[in-house]
């Protein structure tokens, strides 16, 4: 049996919002880091991965649940756990080599033996030659390989990456993320265990030997995908396409509320949808052409989620929120990793402008309750007016709030362009469309 | 070139500090520690018996000697302002007991006029080195000491409040200490933001150099070798030409000190710099270059580096996540309470003795005049920054729409900021006098001669850095005339405006209280104002009202900044930024 290196038991966190109430962004979470393992957290963003990553890295304390190192509770940054973030966190000032000494010489290792570690280490990464470069000189990948150089040098027991690899184009990311792979795999690293935390799932796919699906409001492991291919694993392989479809699958479930609407007759729904549920941020414009590429062939209304992606050049991180978002409105249905267009949809698609915007507003009046009741209290006022600041705070109550502003935009975003209500920005109002408030 | 409209770098009020109540509740305790000093300035107010060991002369010849001791008293103020500045912020930033207070401390220190602080000072430095030279320096050199503290001082601690996040992770995880921290990674943040304060500062800081060189208190003159005396003598002895050879030496003074100082620490702050801006944007120094080129520097910043190397290693953590000291220490409640109540029942004692004070000392009527006083300084300074935006905005845009010209007239702005306009304030006075005009209306624009120069420099950076795509849609739909101001170069320029107009401001009630009351040989012109009021019971060495009117004047300004900069401020960062 392997040794477990962190054990997180029952952890959880709460946030305090600025009225002073709790709001969990983590709860329940039961998690071991074993010996010789890669371990992949794969979750929306905002559903509190990061955070759990904080935890487990000593920088935030949990509220509940113990956090344990080599079975010591964690109090604090350990020595023996290093990070690697995801947009580099260099010291500008710093050159490479001053950047990779940062960790030896806050242990107070002498000068001679830091230089010595510390080219060696910039040499295995790959960045043979740029000792004396500043960052500002260097690319994107090159500074994530400082960063990583700078994580390794001090021989961690566990490396922790936190989307290391987003802020990196796709070339980049996949070759920096080969040269880490073969760095495990050839022995030469001390590190005894990794944990990736990604919203890219070809990437957690391609490293991880478990893949930990993490769910929001509040997070919390939702599943867990167990990997037995042998690395190194192809990206094309039959295999690695299927675990891909199974995680999209996995990561979909459950996250349609609302049944398809068929033939406008509405199916029962399995959960009713709260007013203060997260929306997805997806663009208008990106909706409509997801569903137009959906509409036509190769796809013919029917699609895998992992060749949608591929059509659209889009991230999962972007994919992902258009295809709840389609979903939420009946325009689509998303089940099993698939997305089918509905026959609203198809309307939708063939319509004109003019049509596709009735659609849009009339589809968020049914499926979005947050902008139903926007609308329904706008028309009971005289002026068919309202500020924003009630409604944000009904969110916040909620959601916290930065999320709560967040939703609200999407909310109004929606609204603009459905004709549902109006908003003004300087003063923060909501009012009914012109033509609308002459009759309301 | 230099880019002088960044908000973050902005050097006087207007830093995003939380509204705390403490502001307002602290100025009795501050107002009750100016009437202690002034009270305790009386008692030690004895003759000084040194008036004729100083030779001064109107040689022109000596002045290069007079400008070594002027540039010698900035530099020694300048490293005292360093070290108070790193003591301030790191204590406000790393203590929030001590945050309370001190960051509403200096917000009202801030206000305090430069030349009110000489006032009371004098005479305690004097009695604390009696029978020398020292203590008349001390004076000058705090009086400078105030123009450059507040603002580095602000800008290192709000530096070290605004330190990215993902960095201060970083320092976590990697297991650095405080000492570390503060070398490796806050310092070295805040450098760019402290050294373009310093500069602005410095530059600032000619005018009351000037000024501070003749001091005048309780009748008695004393004048230390320096331009600012220089200038004093040449205007007792009503000698325009040595005027004249005064004005000619400032302008190489400055020069000297833009290329030998300003140019090369600001070329080097580059270094320091976070943010990926442009890389053309970055301002060049031949200095610098030669002196980052030549062995010696580089042996000399080498042999630092190791020193500073060596106690980075001796300071380090000695345990990590894993032990239990490594636990957060609840906050107390209980400590806070009681630093609360200490704070309240400090500003009531201290409210009661002010009250006293007044009432014994001055006298209610007396406070009602030198807030009318206050009244009519406070309309001159609105009065006049209206005026000078009126002038120079539409100029500074016509300029700063001009690359040709753009660079070149920016640095001649700054140059005229940096410039002491008291020098001229003599010329103004032969003016008045020659045309009988009222000195009421017509010596106020002296307060704004050297500032008005902020706004201009400020708006020409603005205008200059109107996005390119802007201009050309503007250019694409034909706006033109009122429609072109309105909509498209006024608020593109607004936030810069605020910029400008508010160093303008800070600037002109400074310099109040010498535009007020001036002299040229024996002739005194006043004009009915807080300045000239503070300014003549400074004369007369009346303690309890040069307090007064400092307490008044710090008054009017900070409620000028919150109720008219702050919003202001706010409007054009939440509204006008691209």
């Amino acid at each position: 049996m392997t040794q477990s290196i962190i054990e997180l038991q029952g952890v959880g966190k709460a946030f305090r919002s600025s009225d002073g109430r709790e709001r969990p962004v983590l709860s329940g979470v039961d998690f071991t880091l074993r010996e010789g393992e890669i371990v992949a957290l794969l979750g929306q963003s905002g559903s509190g991965k990061s955070t759990l990553l904080r935890i487990m890295a000593g920088l935030v304390p949990a509220d509940e649940g113990s956090v344990r190192y080599r079975g010591q509770p964690l109090h604090g940054p350990a020595r023996a756990i290093s990070m690697v973030f995801q947009s580099f966190a260099l010291f500008p000032w710093l050159t490479v080599q001053q950047n990779v000494e940062l960790g030896l010489e806050a242990r107070g290792v002498p000068q001679a033996e830091r230089a010595v570690r510390a080219e060696a280490a910039i040499d295995l990464i790959g960045l043979a030659g740029f000792e004396g470069a500043l960052p500002r000189e260097l690319s994107g990948g090159m500074r994530q390989r400082v960063g990583i150089a700078r994580a390794l040098v001090t021989q961690p027991d566990v490396l922790l990456m936190d989307e290391a690899f987003s802020a990196l184009d796709v070339l980049t990311g996949e070759r920096l993320r080969e040269d880490i792979l073969q760095l495990w795999r050839s022995g030469t690293m001390p590190t005894q265990a990794m944990l990736v935390v990604s919203h890219n799932i070809e990437e957690a796919v391609m490293m991880a030997d478990r893949v930990l699906i993490f769910a929001s409001d509040p997070g919390r492991i939702r599943c867990q995908l167990a990997i037995q291919l042998p690395q190194p694993r192809e990206a094309d392989s039959p295999q690695v396409r299927a675990l891909i479809d199974e995680v999209y699958a996995l990561m979909t479930a459950g996250a349609t509320r609302h049944a398809a609407v068929a033939g406008g007759a509405p199916a029962e729904q399995p959960a009713p949808a709260s007013l203060t549920d997260r929306l997805p941020e997806a663009d208008v414009a990106r909706m409509d052409g997801l569903l137009e590429l959906l509409a036509e062939p190769p796809f013919g209304g029917r699609a895998d989620l992992p060749p949608l992606a591929d059509a659209t050049g889009l991230t999962d991180a972007e994919l992902l929120p258009l295809a709840h978002a389609v979903a939420q409105l009946g325009l689509a249905t998303l089940e099993g990793g698939d997305l089918q267009i509905t026959p609203l949809g198809r309307r939708y698609v063939d319509g004109g402008h003019r049509l596709r915007q009735q659609l849009f507003g009339q589809q968020l009046l049914a499926h979005v309750p947050l902008v139903a009741h926007i609308r329904h209290s706008l028309e009971q006022e005289a002026q068919g007016e309202l500020p924003e600041a009630p409604f944000l705070r009904l969110l916040a109550e909620q959601l916290g709030g930065p999320q709560a502003e967040s939703v609200l935009r999407t909310a109004i975003t929606w609204a603009r362009h459905g004709e549902v209500f109006e908003y003004d920005f300087h003063t923060g109002v909501m009012r009914l469309p012109t033509g609308d408030a002459a009759a309301a | 070139m230099t880019q002088p409209q960044r908000r973050e770098f902005l050097a006087r009020q207007i830093v995003d500090a939380p509204p705390n109540r403490w502001d307002w509740a602290l100025l009795p305790l501050v107002l009750a520690a100016i009437v202690l000093l002034a009270y305790g300035a009386a008692q030690m107010a004895q003759p000084f018996h040194m008036g004729d060991a100083l030779p001064l002369s109107l040689d022109p010849w000596q002045l290069p000697y007079y400008l070594l001791r002027t540039t010698l008293r900035m530099f020694i103020a300048l490293g005292a302002s360093l070290v108070f500045a790193c003591v301030f912020a790191v204590l406000a930033a790393k203590y929030r007991l001590a945050e309370r207070v001190l960051v509403p401390l200096l917000d009202i220190l801030q206000s305090i006029p430069i030349l009110g602080f000489l006032s009371i000072t004098v005479t305690g430095f004097i009695a604390l080195f009696p029978g020398s030279l020292l203590g008349v320096e001390c004076a000058a050199i705090f009086a400078i000491f105030t123009s450059q503290a507040w603002n580095m001082a602000f800008s290192l601690y709000q530096s070290l409040r605004t330190v990215p996040a993902e960095l201060q992770e970083a320092a976590r995880v990697f297991q650095l200490s405080g000492w570390q921290r503060f070398w490796r990674l806050e310092l070295p943040f805040a450098m760019p933001g402290l050294l373009w304060n310093m500069m602005m500062s410095m530059s600032g800081g000619w005018f009351f150099v000037v000024a501070s060189e003749a001091i005048s208190v309780s009748h008695q003159d004393i004048k230390l070798p320096g331009v600012g005396s220089y200038i004093a003598l040449a205007i007792e002895a009503r000698d325009l030409p040595a005027i004249g050879w005064a004005i000619a030496c400032m302008l190489v003074a400055i020069l000297l000190y833009d290329q030998f100082l300003f140019r090369p620490l600001v070329a080097w702050a580059d270094k320091f710099r976070f943010e990926e801006g442009s890389a053309d944007a970055a301002p060049r120094s031949w200095l610098l270059d030669w002196l980052r080129r030549a062995r010696a520097t580089q042996q000399v910043a080498g042999w630092c580096q190791r020193q500073l190397g060596r106690t980075l290693t001796l300071f380090k953590r000695s345990h990590d996540g894993t032990s239990i000291r490594a636990r957060p220490a609840a906050p107390s409640a209980r400590a806070e309470r009681v630093w609360d109540a200490v704070l309240a029942a400090g500003v009531l004692f201290a409210i009661v003795r002010l009250v006293q004070f007044v009432h014994t000392e001055v006298g209610w009527h007396e406070v009602a005049h030198v807030f009318t006083l206050g009244g009519y300084t406070l309309v001159r300074v609105l009065v006049l920054i209206a005026l000078a935006a009126l002038v120079w905005v539409p100029i500074g845009v016509w300029i700063g729409m001009n690359p040709r010209w753009s660079g070149r007239l920016q640095a001649v702005a700054q140059f005229l900021a940096a410039f002491p306009a008291n020098l001229f304030f003599p010329v103004a006075v032969m003016l008045v006098v020659h045309w009988k005009l009222n000195p009421d209306i017509w010596l106020s624009p002296l307060m704004i001669l050297g500032t008005q120069w902020y706004i201009l420099f400020n708006v020409i950076a603005g205008a200059s850095s109107i996005p390119n795509e802007l201009r050309l849609a503007a250019q694409n739909l034909g706006l033109s005339g009122w429609l072109q101001w309105k909509r498209y170069l006024l608020p593109a320029v607004f936030p810069s405006f605020v910029t400008g107009a508010i160093t303008a401001s800070g600037g002109s009630w400074n310099a109040s209280i010498v535009a007020e009351y001036v002299t040229w040989g024996d002739t005194t012109l006043q004009a009915r104002g807080l300045g000239s009021y503070i300014a003549q019971m400074t004369a007369t060495g009346d303690f309890p009202r040069i307090a007064l009117g400092i307490g008044a004047m710090v008054v009017f300004v900070m409620g000028l900044n919150h109720f008219l900069w702050r919003r202001l401020y706010r409007l054009a960062e939440d509204r006008m930024h691209f």
